[in-house]
């Protein structure tokens, strides 16, 4: 059965479903291709952070951008995914980590977020349960947290609810070029002819790229989480070390969810994402040190995930450089959660008036024609073999 | 020298201890628990008073004998009591011991990890009186304790009879024994039950002996319910001829047979196949509990077999270890261990089918009923979030969704009801549902544990 | 209830703030099973809750001890001065 539509969205995730949901808003046709299941890779096991404090400062627009969306979650799917505003606590402890904190919240500023300086003294008395180690502190109340468990089925099923197609289990074979159009090739024996494809497959995403002669450097990893059994309920906002040694927030039910770096090694082809027993270890002694107040609390549970990364840690966003019709949106190396909407309404923006307003050239996949600028962060945040290893399918 | 660790101080860990300690080895023995003998031949105190004669029956003179090899051992292998193994990574165990967080590298591993209870939710479950078939036996044994005063024995399960006799003669008064086997299964399963008619006419004369005690039994019942406001009250079943009947009672001793610790199994990279006379995802193993590369299996932590085919399996499996480091072992015992071992798994197989896993019971849950003891996870719940649109069919994904399986105990006590749950509410077949992933901790580990160690 | 004596050292423990009375052997469980009806609150509306595998897997007997330490009541051995509260007030324990 040859069916006409005019968008074939390839990819479940948080990116892709949100692409469905804000395309049917805008009136198109939308069949949504997952391989598995909705929001089961990166998009339904990231830590939940829709943090605002330290991005790329090229990302801003975009970020601010999509936590309007966050914001507006529940009038827009009719589901709240547990997100609150629970504000963000970026911890230093020492003069060069203070630096650090003041050089971020200067570009946060400058894109009109609301940086507060916290001394020493006023970290303790706002929030009592910091430890020792803690020196100085910035906190953005516009931060927020949501459940990604959740989130990604949630916008699917509002989006199947205005009438995208959300096709699951299925996997792409084939994206062909077909005059003005596409057909793209299902394993379960589909043909569907559409006008315009979006590539959101995550850490699978070069397939659909390759086959239009672009590619990206992409390599998999995960990031290691870990949650405490459910204690009371006390630390309200989510906080996070400025050396990158781990992030951590509770929810209301009382477990403390935390992760910490370097990340692991993940594999899309087994799709296994095992954590290392020392990487729990290591998160561990970091929360201690920011929170000592947990030292006997109890670790239950620990998982991890396969996101696709990039060497200069920034995504690939925008129009194909090769195919017209074509738009990608992958390898957002562990910082998709947050900008994911955004992304998203960028890409109807693109695809419905061919422009957007929100800057993006950063994020062309035509930058990888070069040498790429290898991130500081790709020594600091990753086990080496990570860094240089398994390739994203 | 080769680094060979052991899992597990019951009678398979003992065993395969034994062997190696034959062929001149000291393996590493590393032991959950302060006590060697596992959850059924448990060493107790001996400040208790406990006739251990009594208790333990026509298997008294076995327990004695493996606490006797236990003590000839201790000083020829490295015994670590009162250690827990809570992950396996890379051929290192990981691992907790006096809150401190520690290492043991390895370069074979036997796992000798036992089993634990397998339960169905039931309303009520939850409350202050109701423990595991299991429980009860270790409690008593390890404690000198009762579970209560008056007791309901319920479930199905060959350890239900034994149980309830171990309490009438510790001087416990039993309320009822409620056995949920339906006659029609046991009649059917009698011939592989004739594998080991020494077992089975065991488990009729603790029959006998309930009966003569004037302990009501109640055969091919349906459990309804536990009942009380802040512990038991009593027991609601319908019988076998579809009375109604209100037990009152203290405390029940629920089960339905025991299901293996795998998780340790999984995480050393066990591969698994759904059983269907057990209706449970068991390890692959070969004869000998090859499970992988310098990967050995054995006891109930890889097939349920009982205390008898642990032995021998542990035995086994360290044949095995030094076989294939090169060692020729003496193959007529070997034959003899393989032949034992597979007759008491074949006689286990058919308590399996006898004493059967209640599918029906948990298609007939009330929405109500608590299935996730840890998150508080209601059937309900678990039926209403597959049912709505883009609802989960993947047991993993309907815990992503829902929490059951998400707490402290990882999923060991709901894991089996809730295959059954979205297997019978997506109307496929068990086997398509998956299991539970495993991570480490395989159970809860302190932050401070970490402080000790070197990062 | 207690099928068989123990002999051993009297120990003396409190729980909720009330004084109870072990014998050295006995785990923290069996204190609790012999001196009340509940082990522990449900951190999810609180219902009661006293253990359930009685063998350390099932992990529905966690208390919390007055030095602010989390323990599982089944494998745990009672000591004597052990502080011990059976609902999750943490604030209790530095009290």
């Amino acid at each position: 059965m040859t069916t006409k539509t005019r968008v074939v969205v390839v990819g479940g995730g948080l990116i892709g479903t949100w692409t469905a949901l804000l395309l049917v808003k805008r009136g198109l046709d939308v069949i949504l291709i997952e391989k598995g299941i909705v929001g089961a890779q990166s998009s339904g096991v990231n830590f939940g952070n829709l943090r605002l404090q330290g991005r790329h400062p090229g990302q801003y627009p975009l970020s601010l951008r999509s936590q309007a969306l966050w914001e507006n979650i529940e009038e827009l799917i009719g589901d709240r995914c547990e997100f609150e505003k629970t504000g963000h606590l970026y911890v230093a402890k020492n003069d060069a980590e203070h630096e650090k904190l003041e050089q971020h919240a200067r570009v946060a500023e400058s894109h009109g977020l609301v940086i507060e300086r916290i001394g020493r003294n006023e970290l303790r008395r706002r929030w009592s349960w910091v430890g020792e180690e803690p020196q100085s502190a910035t906190y953005s109340a516009r931060d927020a947290t949501a459940n990604p468990r959740l989130v990604s089925v949630a916008v699917a099923r509002a989006a199947q609810h205005l009438g995208a197609e959300i096709a699951e289990n299925t996997r792409v074979t084939e994206v062909l070029r077909s005059g003005e159009g596409f057909t793209v090739k299902t394993a379960n024996g589909r043909t569907i002819g559409c006008d315009a494809v979006v590539n959101a497959a995550g850490a699978w995403a070069l397939e659909v790229a390759e086959a239009f002669g672009e590619t990206a450097p992409m390599f998999a990893a995960g990031p290691p989480q870990f949650v405490t059994e459910p204690l009371a309920y006390r630390i309200t906002p989510s906080v996070q070390a400025v050396d990158g040694s781990v992030i951590a927030r509770q929810i209301p039910r009382g477990n403390v969810i935390f992760a910490g770096y370097p990340r692991t090694a993940s594999d899309p082809v087994l799709n296994r994402a095992p954590v290392p027993p020392v990487k729990t270890l290591n998160g561990m002694r970091s929360l201690m040190k920011i929170a000592p107040f947990l030292k006997s609390a109890q670790v239950i549970r620990v998982w991890s995930g396969i996101e696709g990364y990039l060497p200069d840690m920034l995504p690939v966003i925008g129009k194909s450089e090769t195919t017209p019709g074509l738009f990608h949106a992958f390898g957002f190396c562990g910082h998709g959660f947050q900008v994911g909407p955004g992304v998203a309404a960028v890409l109807v923006d693109l695809i419905v008036d061919g422009k957007t307003e929100t800057p993006i050239d950063l994020f062309s996949i035509n930058r990888f024609k070069n040498e790429v600028l290898v991130s500081d962060k790709l020594a600091k945040e990753f086990d080496a073999p990570a860094a240089s290893g398994s390739r994203a399918g | 020298m080769r680094n060979v660790v052991i899992v597990g101080g019951g009678p398979a860990g003992i065993r395969a201890a034994s062997v190696l300690v034959e062929a001149g080895l000291k393996p590493i023995l590393v032991n959950e628990t302060r006590q060697v003998g596992g959850q059924g031949y448990r060493a107790p105190a001996k400040s208790l008073a406990l006739d251990i004669k009594s208790l333990m029956g026509s298997e008294a003179g076995k327990y004695q004998r493996l606490h006797s090899l236990f003590a000839a051992l201790q000083d020829r292998i490295d015994y670590r009591p009162g250690t827990l193994v809570w992950g396996i990574h890379e051929k290192v165990l990981h691992t907790l011991s006096d809150g401190i967080a520690g290492t043991i590298p390895y370069d074979a591993l036997i796992l000798a990890t036992g089993a634990t209870d397998r339960t169905m939710p039931l309303p009520g479950w939850t409350l202050p009186g109701v423990f595991t078939l299991g429980g009860a036996q270790v409690i008593l044994k390890d404690q000198g304790c009762l579970i209560g005063n008056r007791i309901v024995f319920l479930g199905s399960s060959p350890l239900l009879f034994l149980a309830a006799l171990q309490y009438h003669k510790s001087g416990a008064s039993i309320a009822a024994v409620v056995d949920t086997t339906p006659l029609s299964a046991k009649r059917a399963a009698l011939r592989d039950l004739a594998a080991s008619p020494r077992t089975l006419a065991r488990g009729l004369m603790y029959r006998a002996a309930l009966h003569m005690a004037g302990i009501p039994i109640i055969d091919g019942a349906t459990p309804r319910g536990i009942h009380g406001e802040d512990h038991v009250e009593g027991v609601r079943v319908t019988d076998g001829r579809g009375r109604e009947r209100l037990i009152p009672c203290d405390a029940v001793a629920y089960g339905y047979g025991l299901k293996p610790e795998t998780q340790l199994a999984e995480l050393a990279g066990a591969r698994f196949r759904f059983d269907d006379i057990f209706r449970l995802w068991l390890p692959e193993v070969d004869t000998d509990g090859r499970a992988g590369a310098e990967l050995y299996l054995a006891g109930d932590g890889a097939a349920i077999g009982g205390a008898d085919a642990a032995e021998a399996s542990g035995a086994l499996a360290a044949h095995a270890l030094l076989e294939d480091m090169g060692r020729p072992q003496p193959q007529p015992e070997l034959a003899r261990l393989r032949q034992e071992v597979e007759r008491l798994r074949k006689f286990q197989r058919g308590l399996a089918k006898a004493f059967a896993w209640p599918v029906a019971q948990a298609a007939a849950l009330s929405d109500e009923t608590i299935a996730c003891r840890c998150e508080a996870v209601t059937v309900g719940e678990i039926r209403a979030a597959i049912r709505a649109p883009l609802g989960p069919r993947e047991v993993n994904r309907v815990k992503a969704i829902t929490r059951c399986g998400m707490g402290r105990c990882q999923g060991r006590f709901c894991g089996p009801a809730l295959q059954e749950i979205v297997s019978g509410t997506c109307n496929v077949p068990i086997e398509e549902v998956g299991r539970l992933r495993m991570q480490a901790p395989v159970k809860p580990i302190p932050l401070h544990a970490a402080a000790e160690m070197e990062p | 209830m207690r099928a068989v004596r123990r002999h051993g050292a009297l120990l003396r423990l409190t729980v909720d703030g009330n004084t109870v009375e072990a014998v050295e052997g006995d785990s923290l469980l069996a204190v609790l099973l012999l001196n009340g009806k509940a082990v522990r609150h449900l951190e999810f509306g609180g219902a009661p809750r006293a253990g359930f595998c009685l063998m350390g897997a099932c992990q529905d007997c966690w208390v919390l001890l007055g030095n602010g330490e989390r323990v599982r009541a089944c494998t745990t051995l009672a000591a004597n001065g052990m502080v011990i509260w059976t609902d999750r007030h943490e604030a209790k324990a530095n009290a």
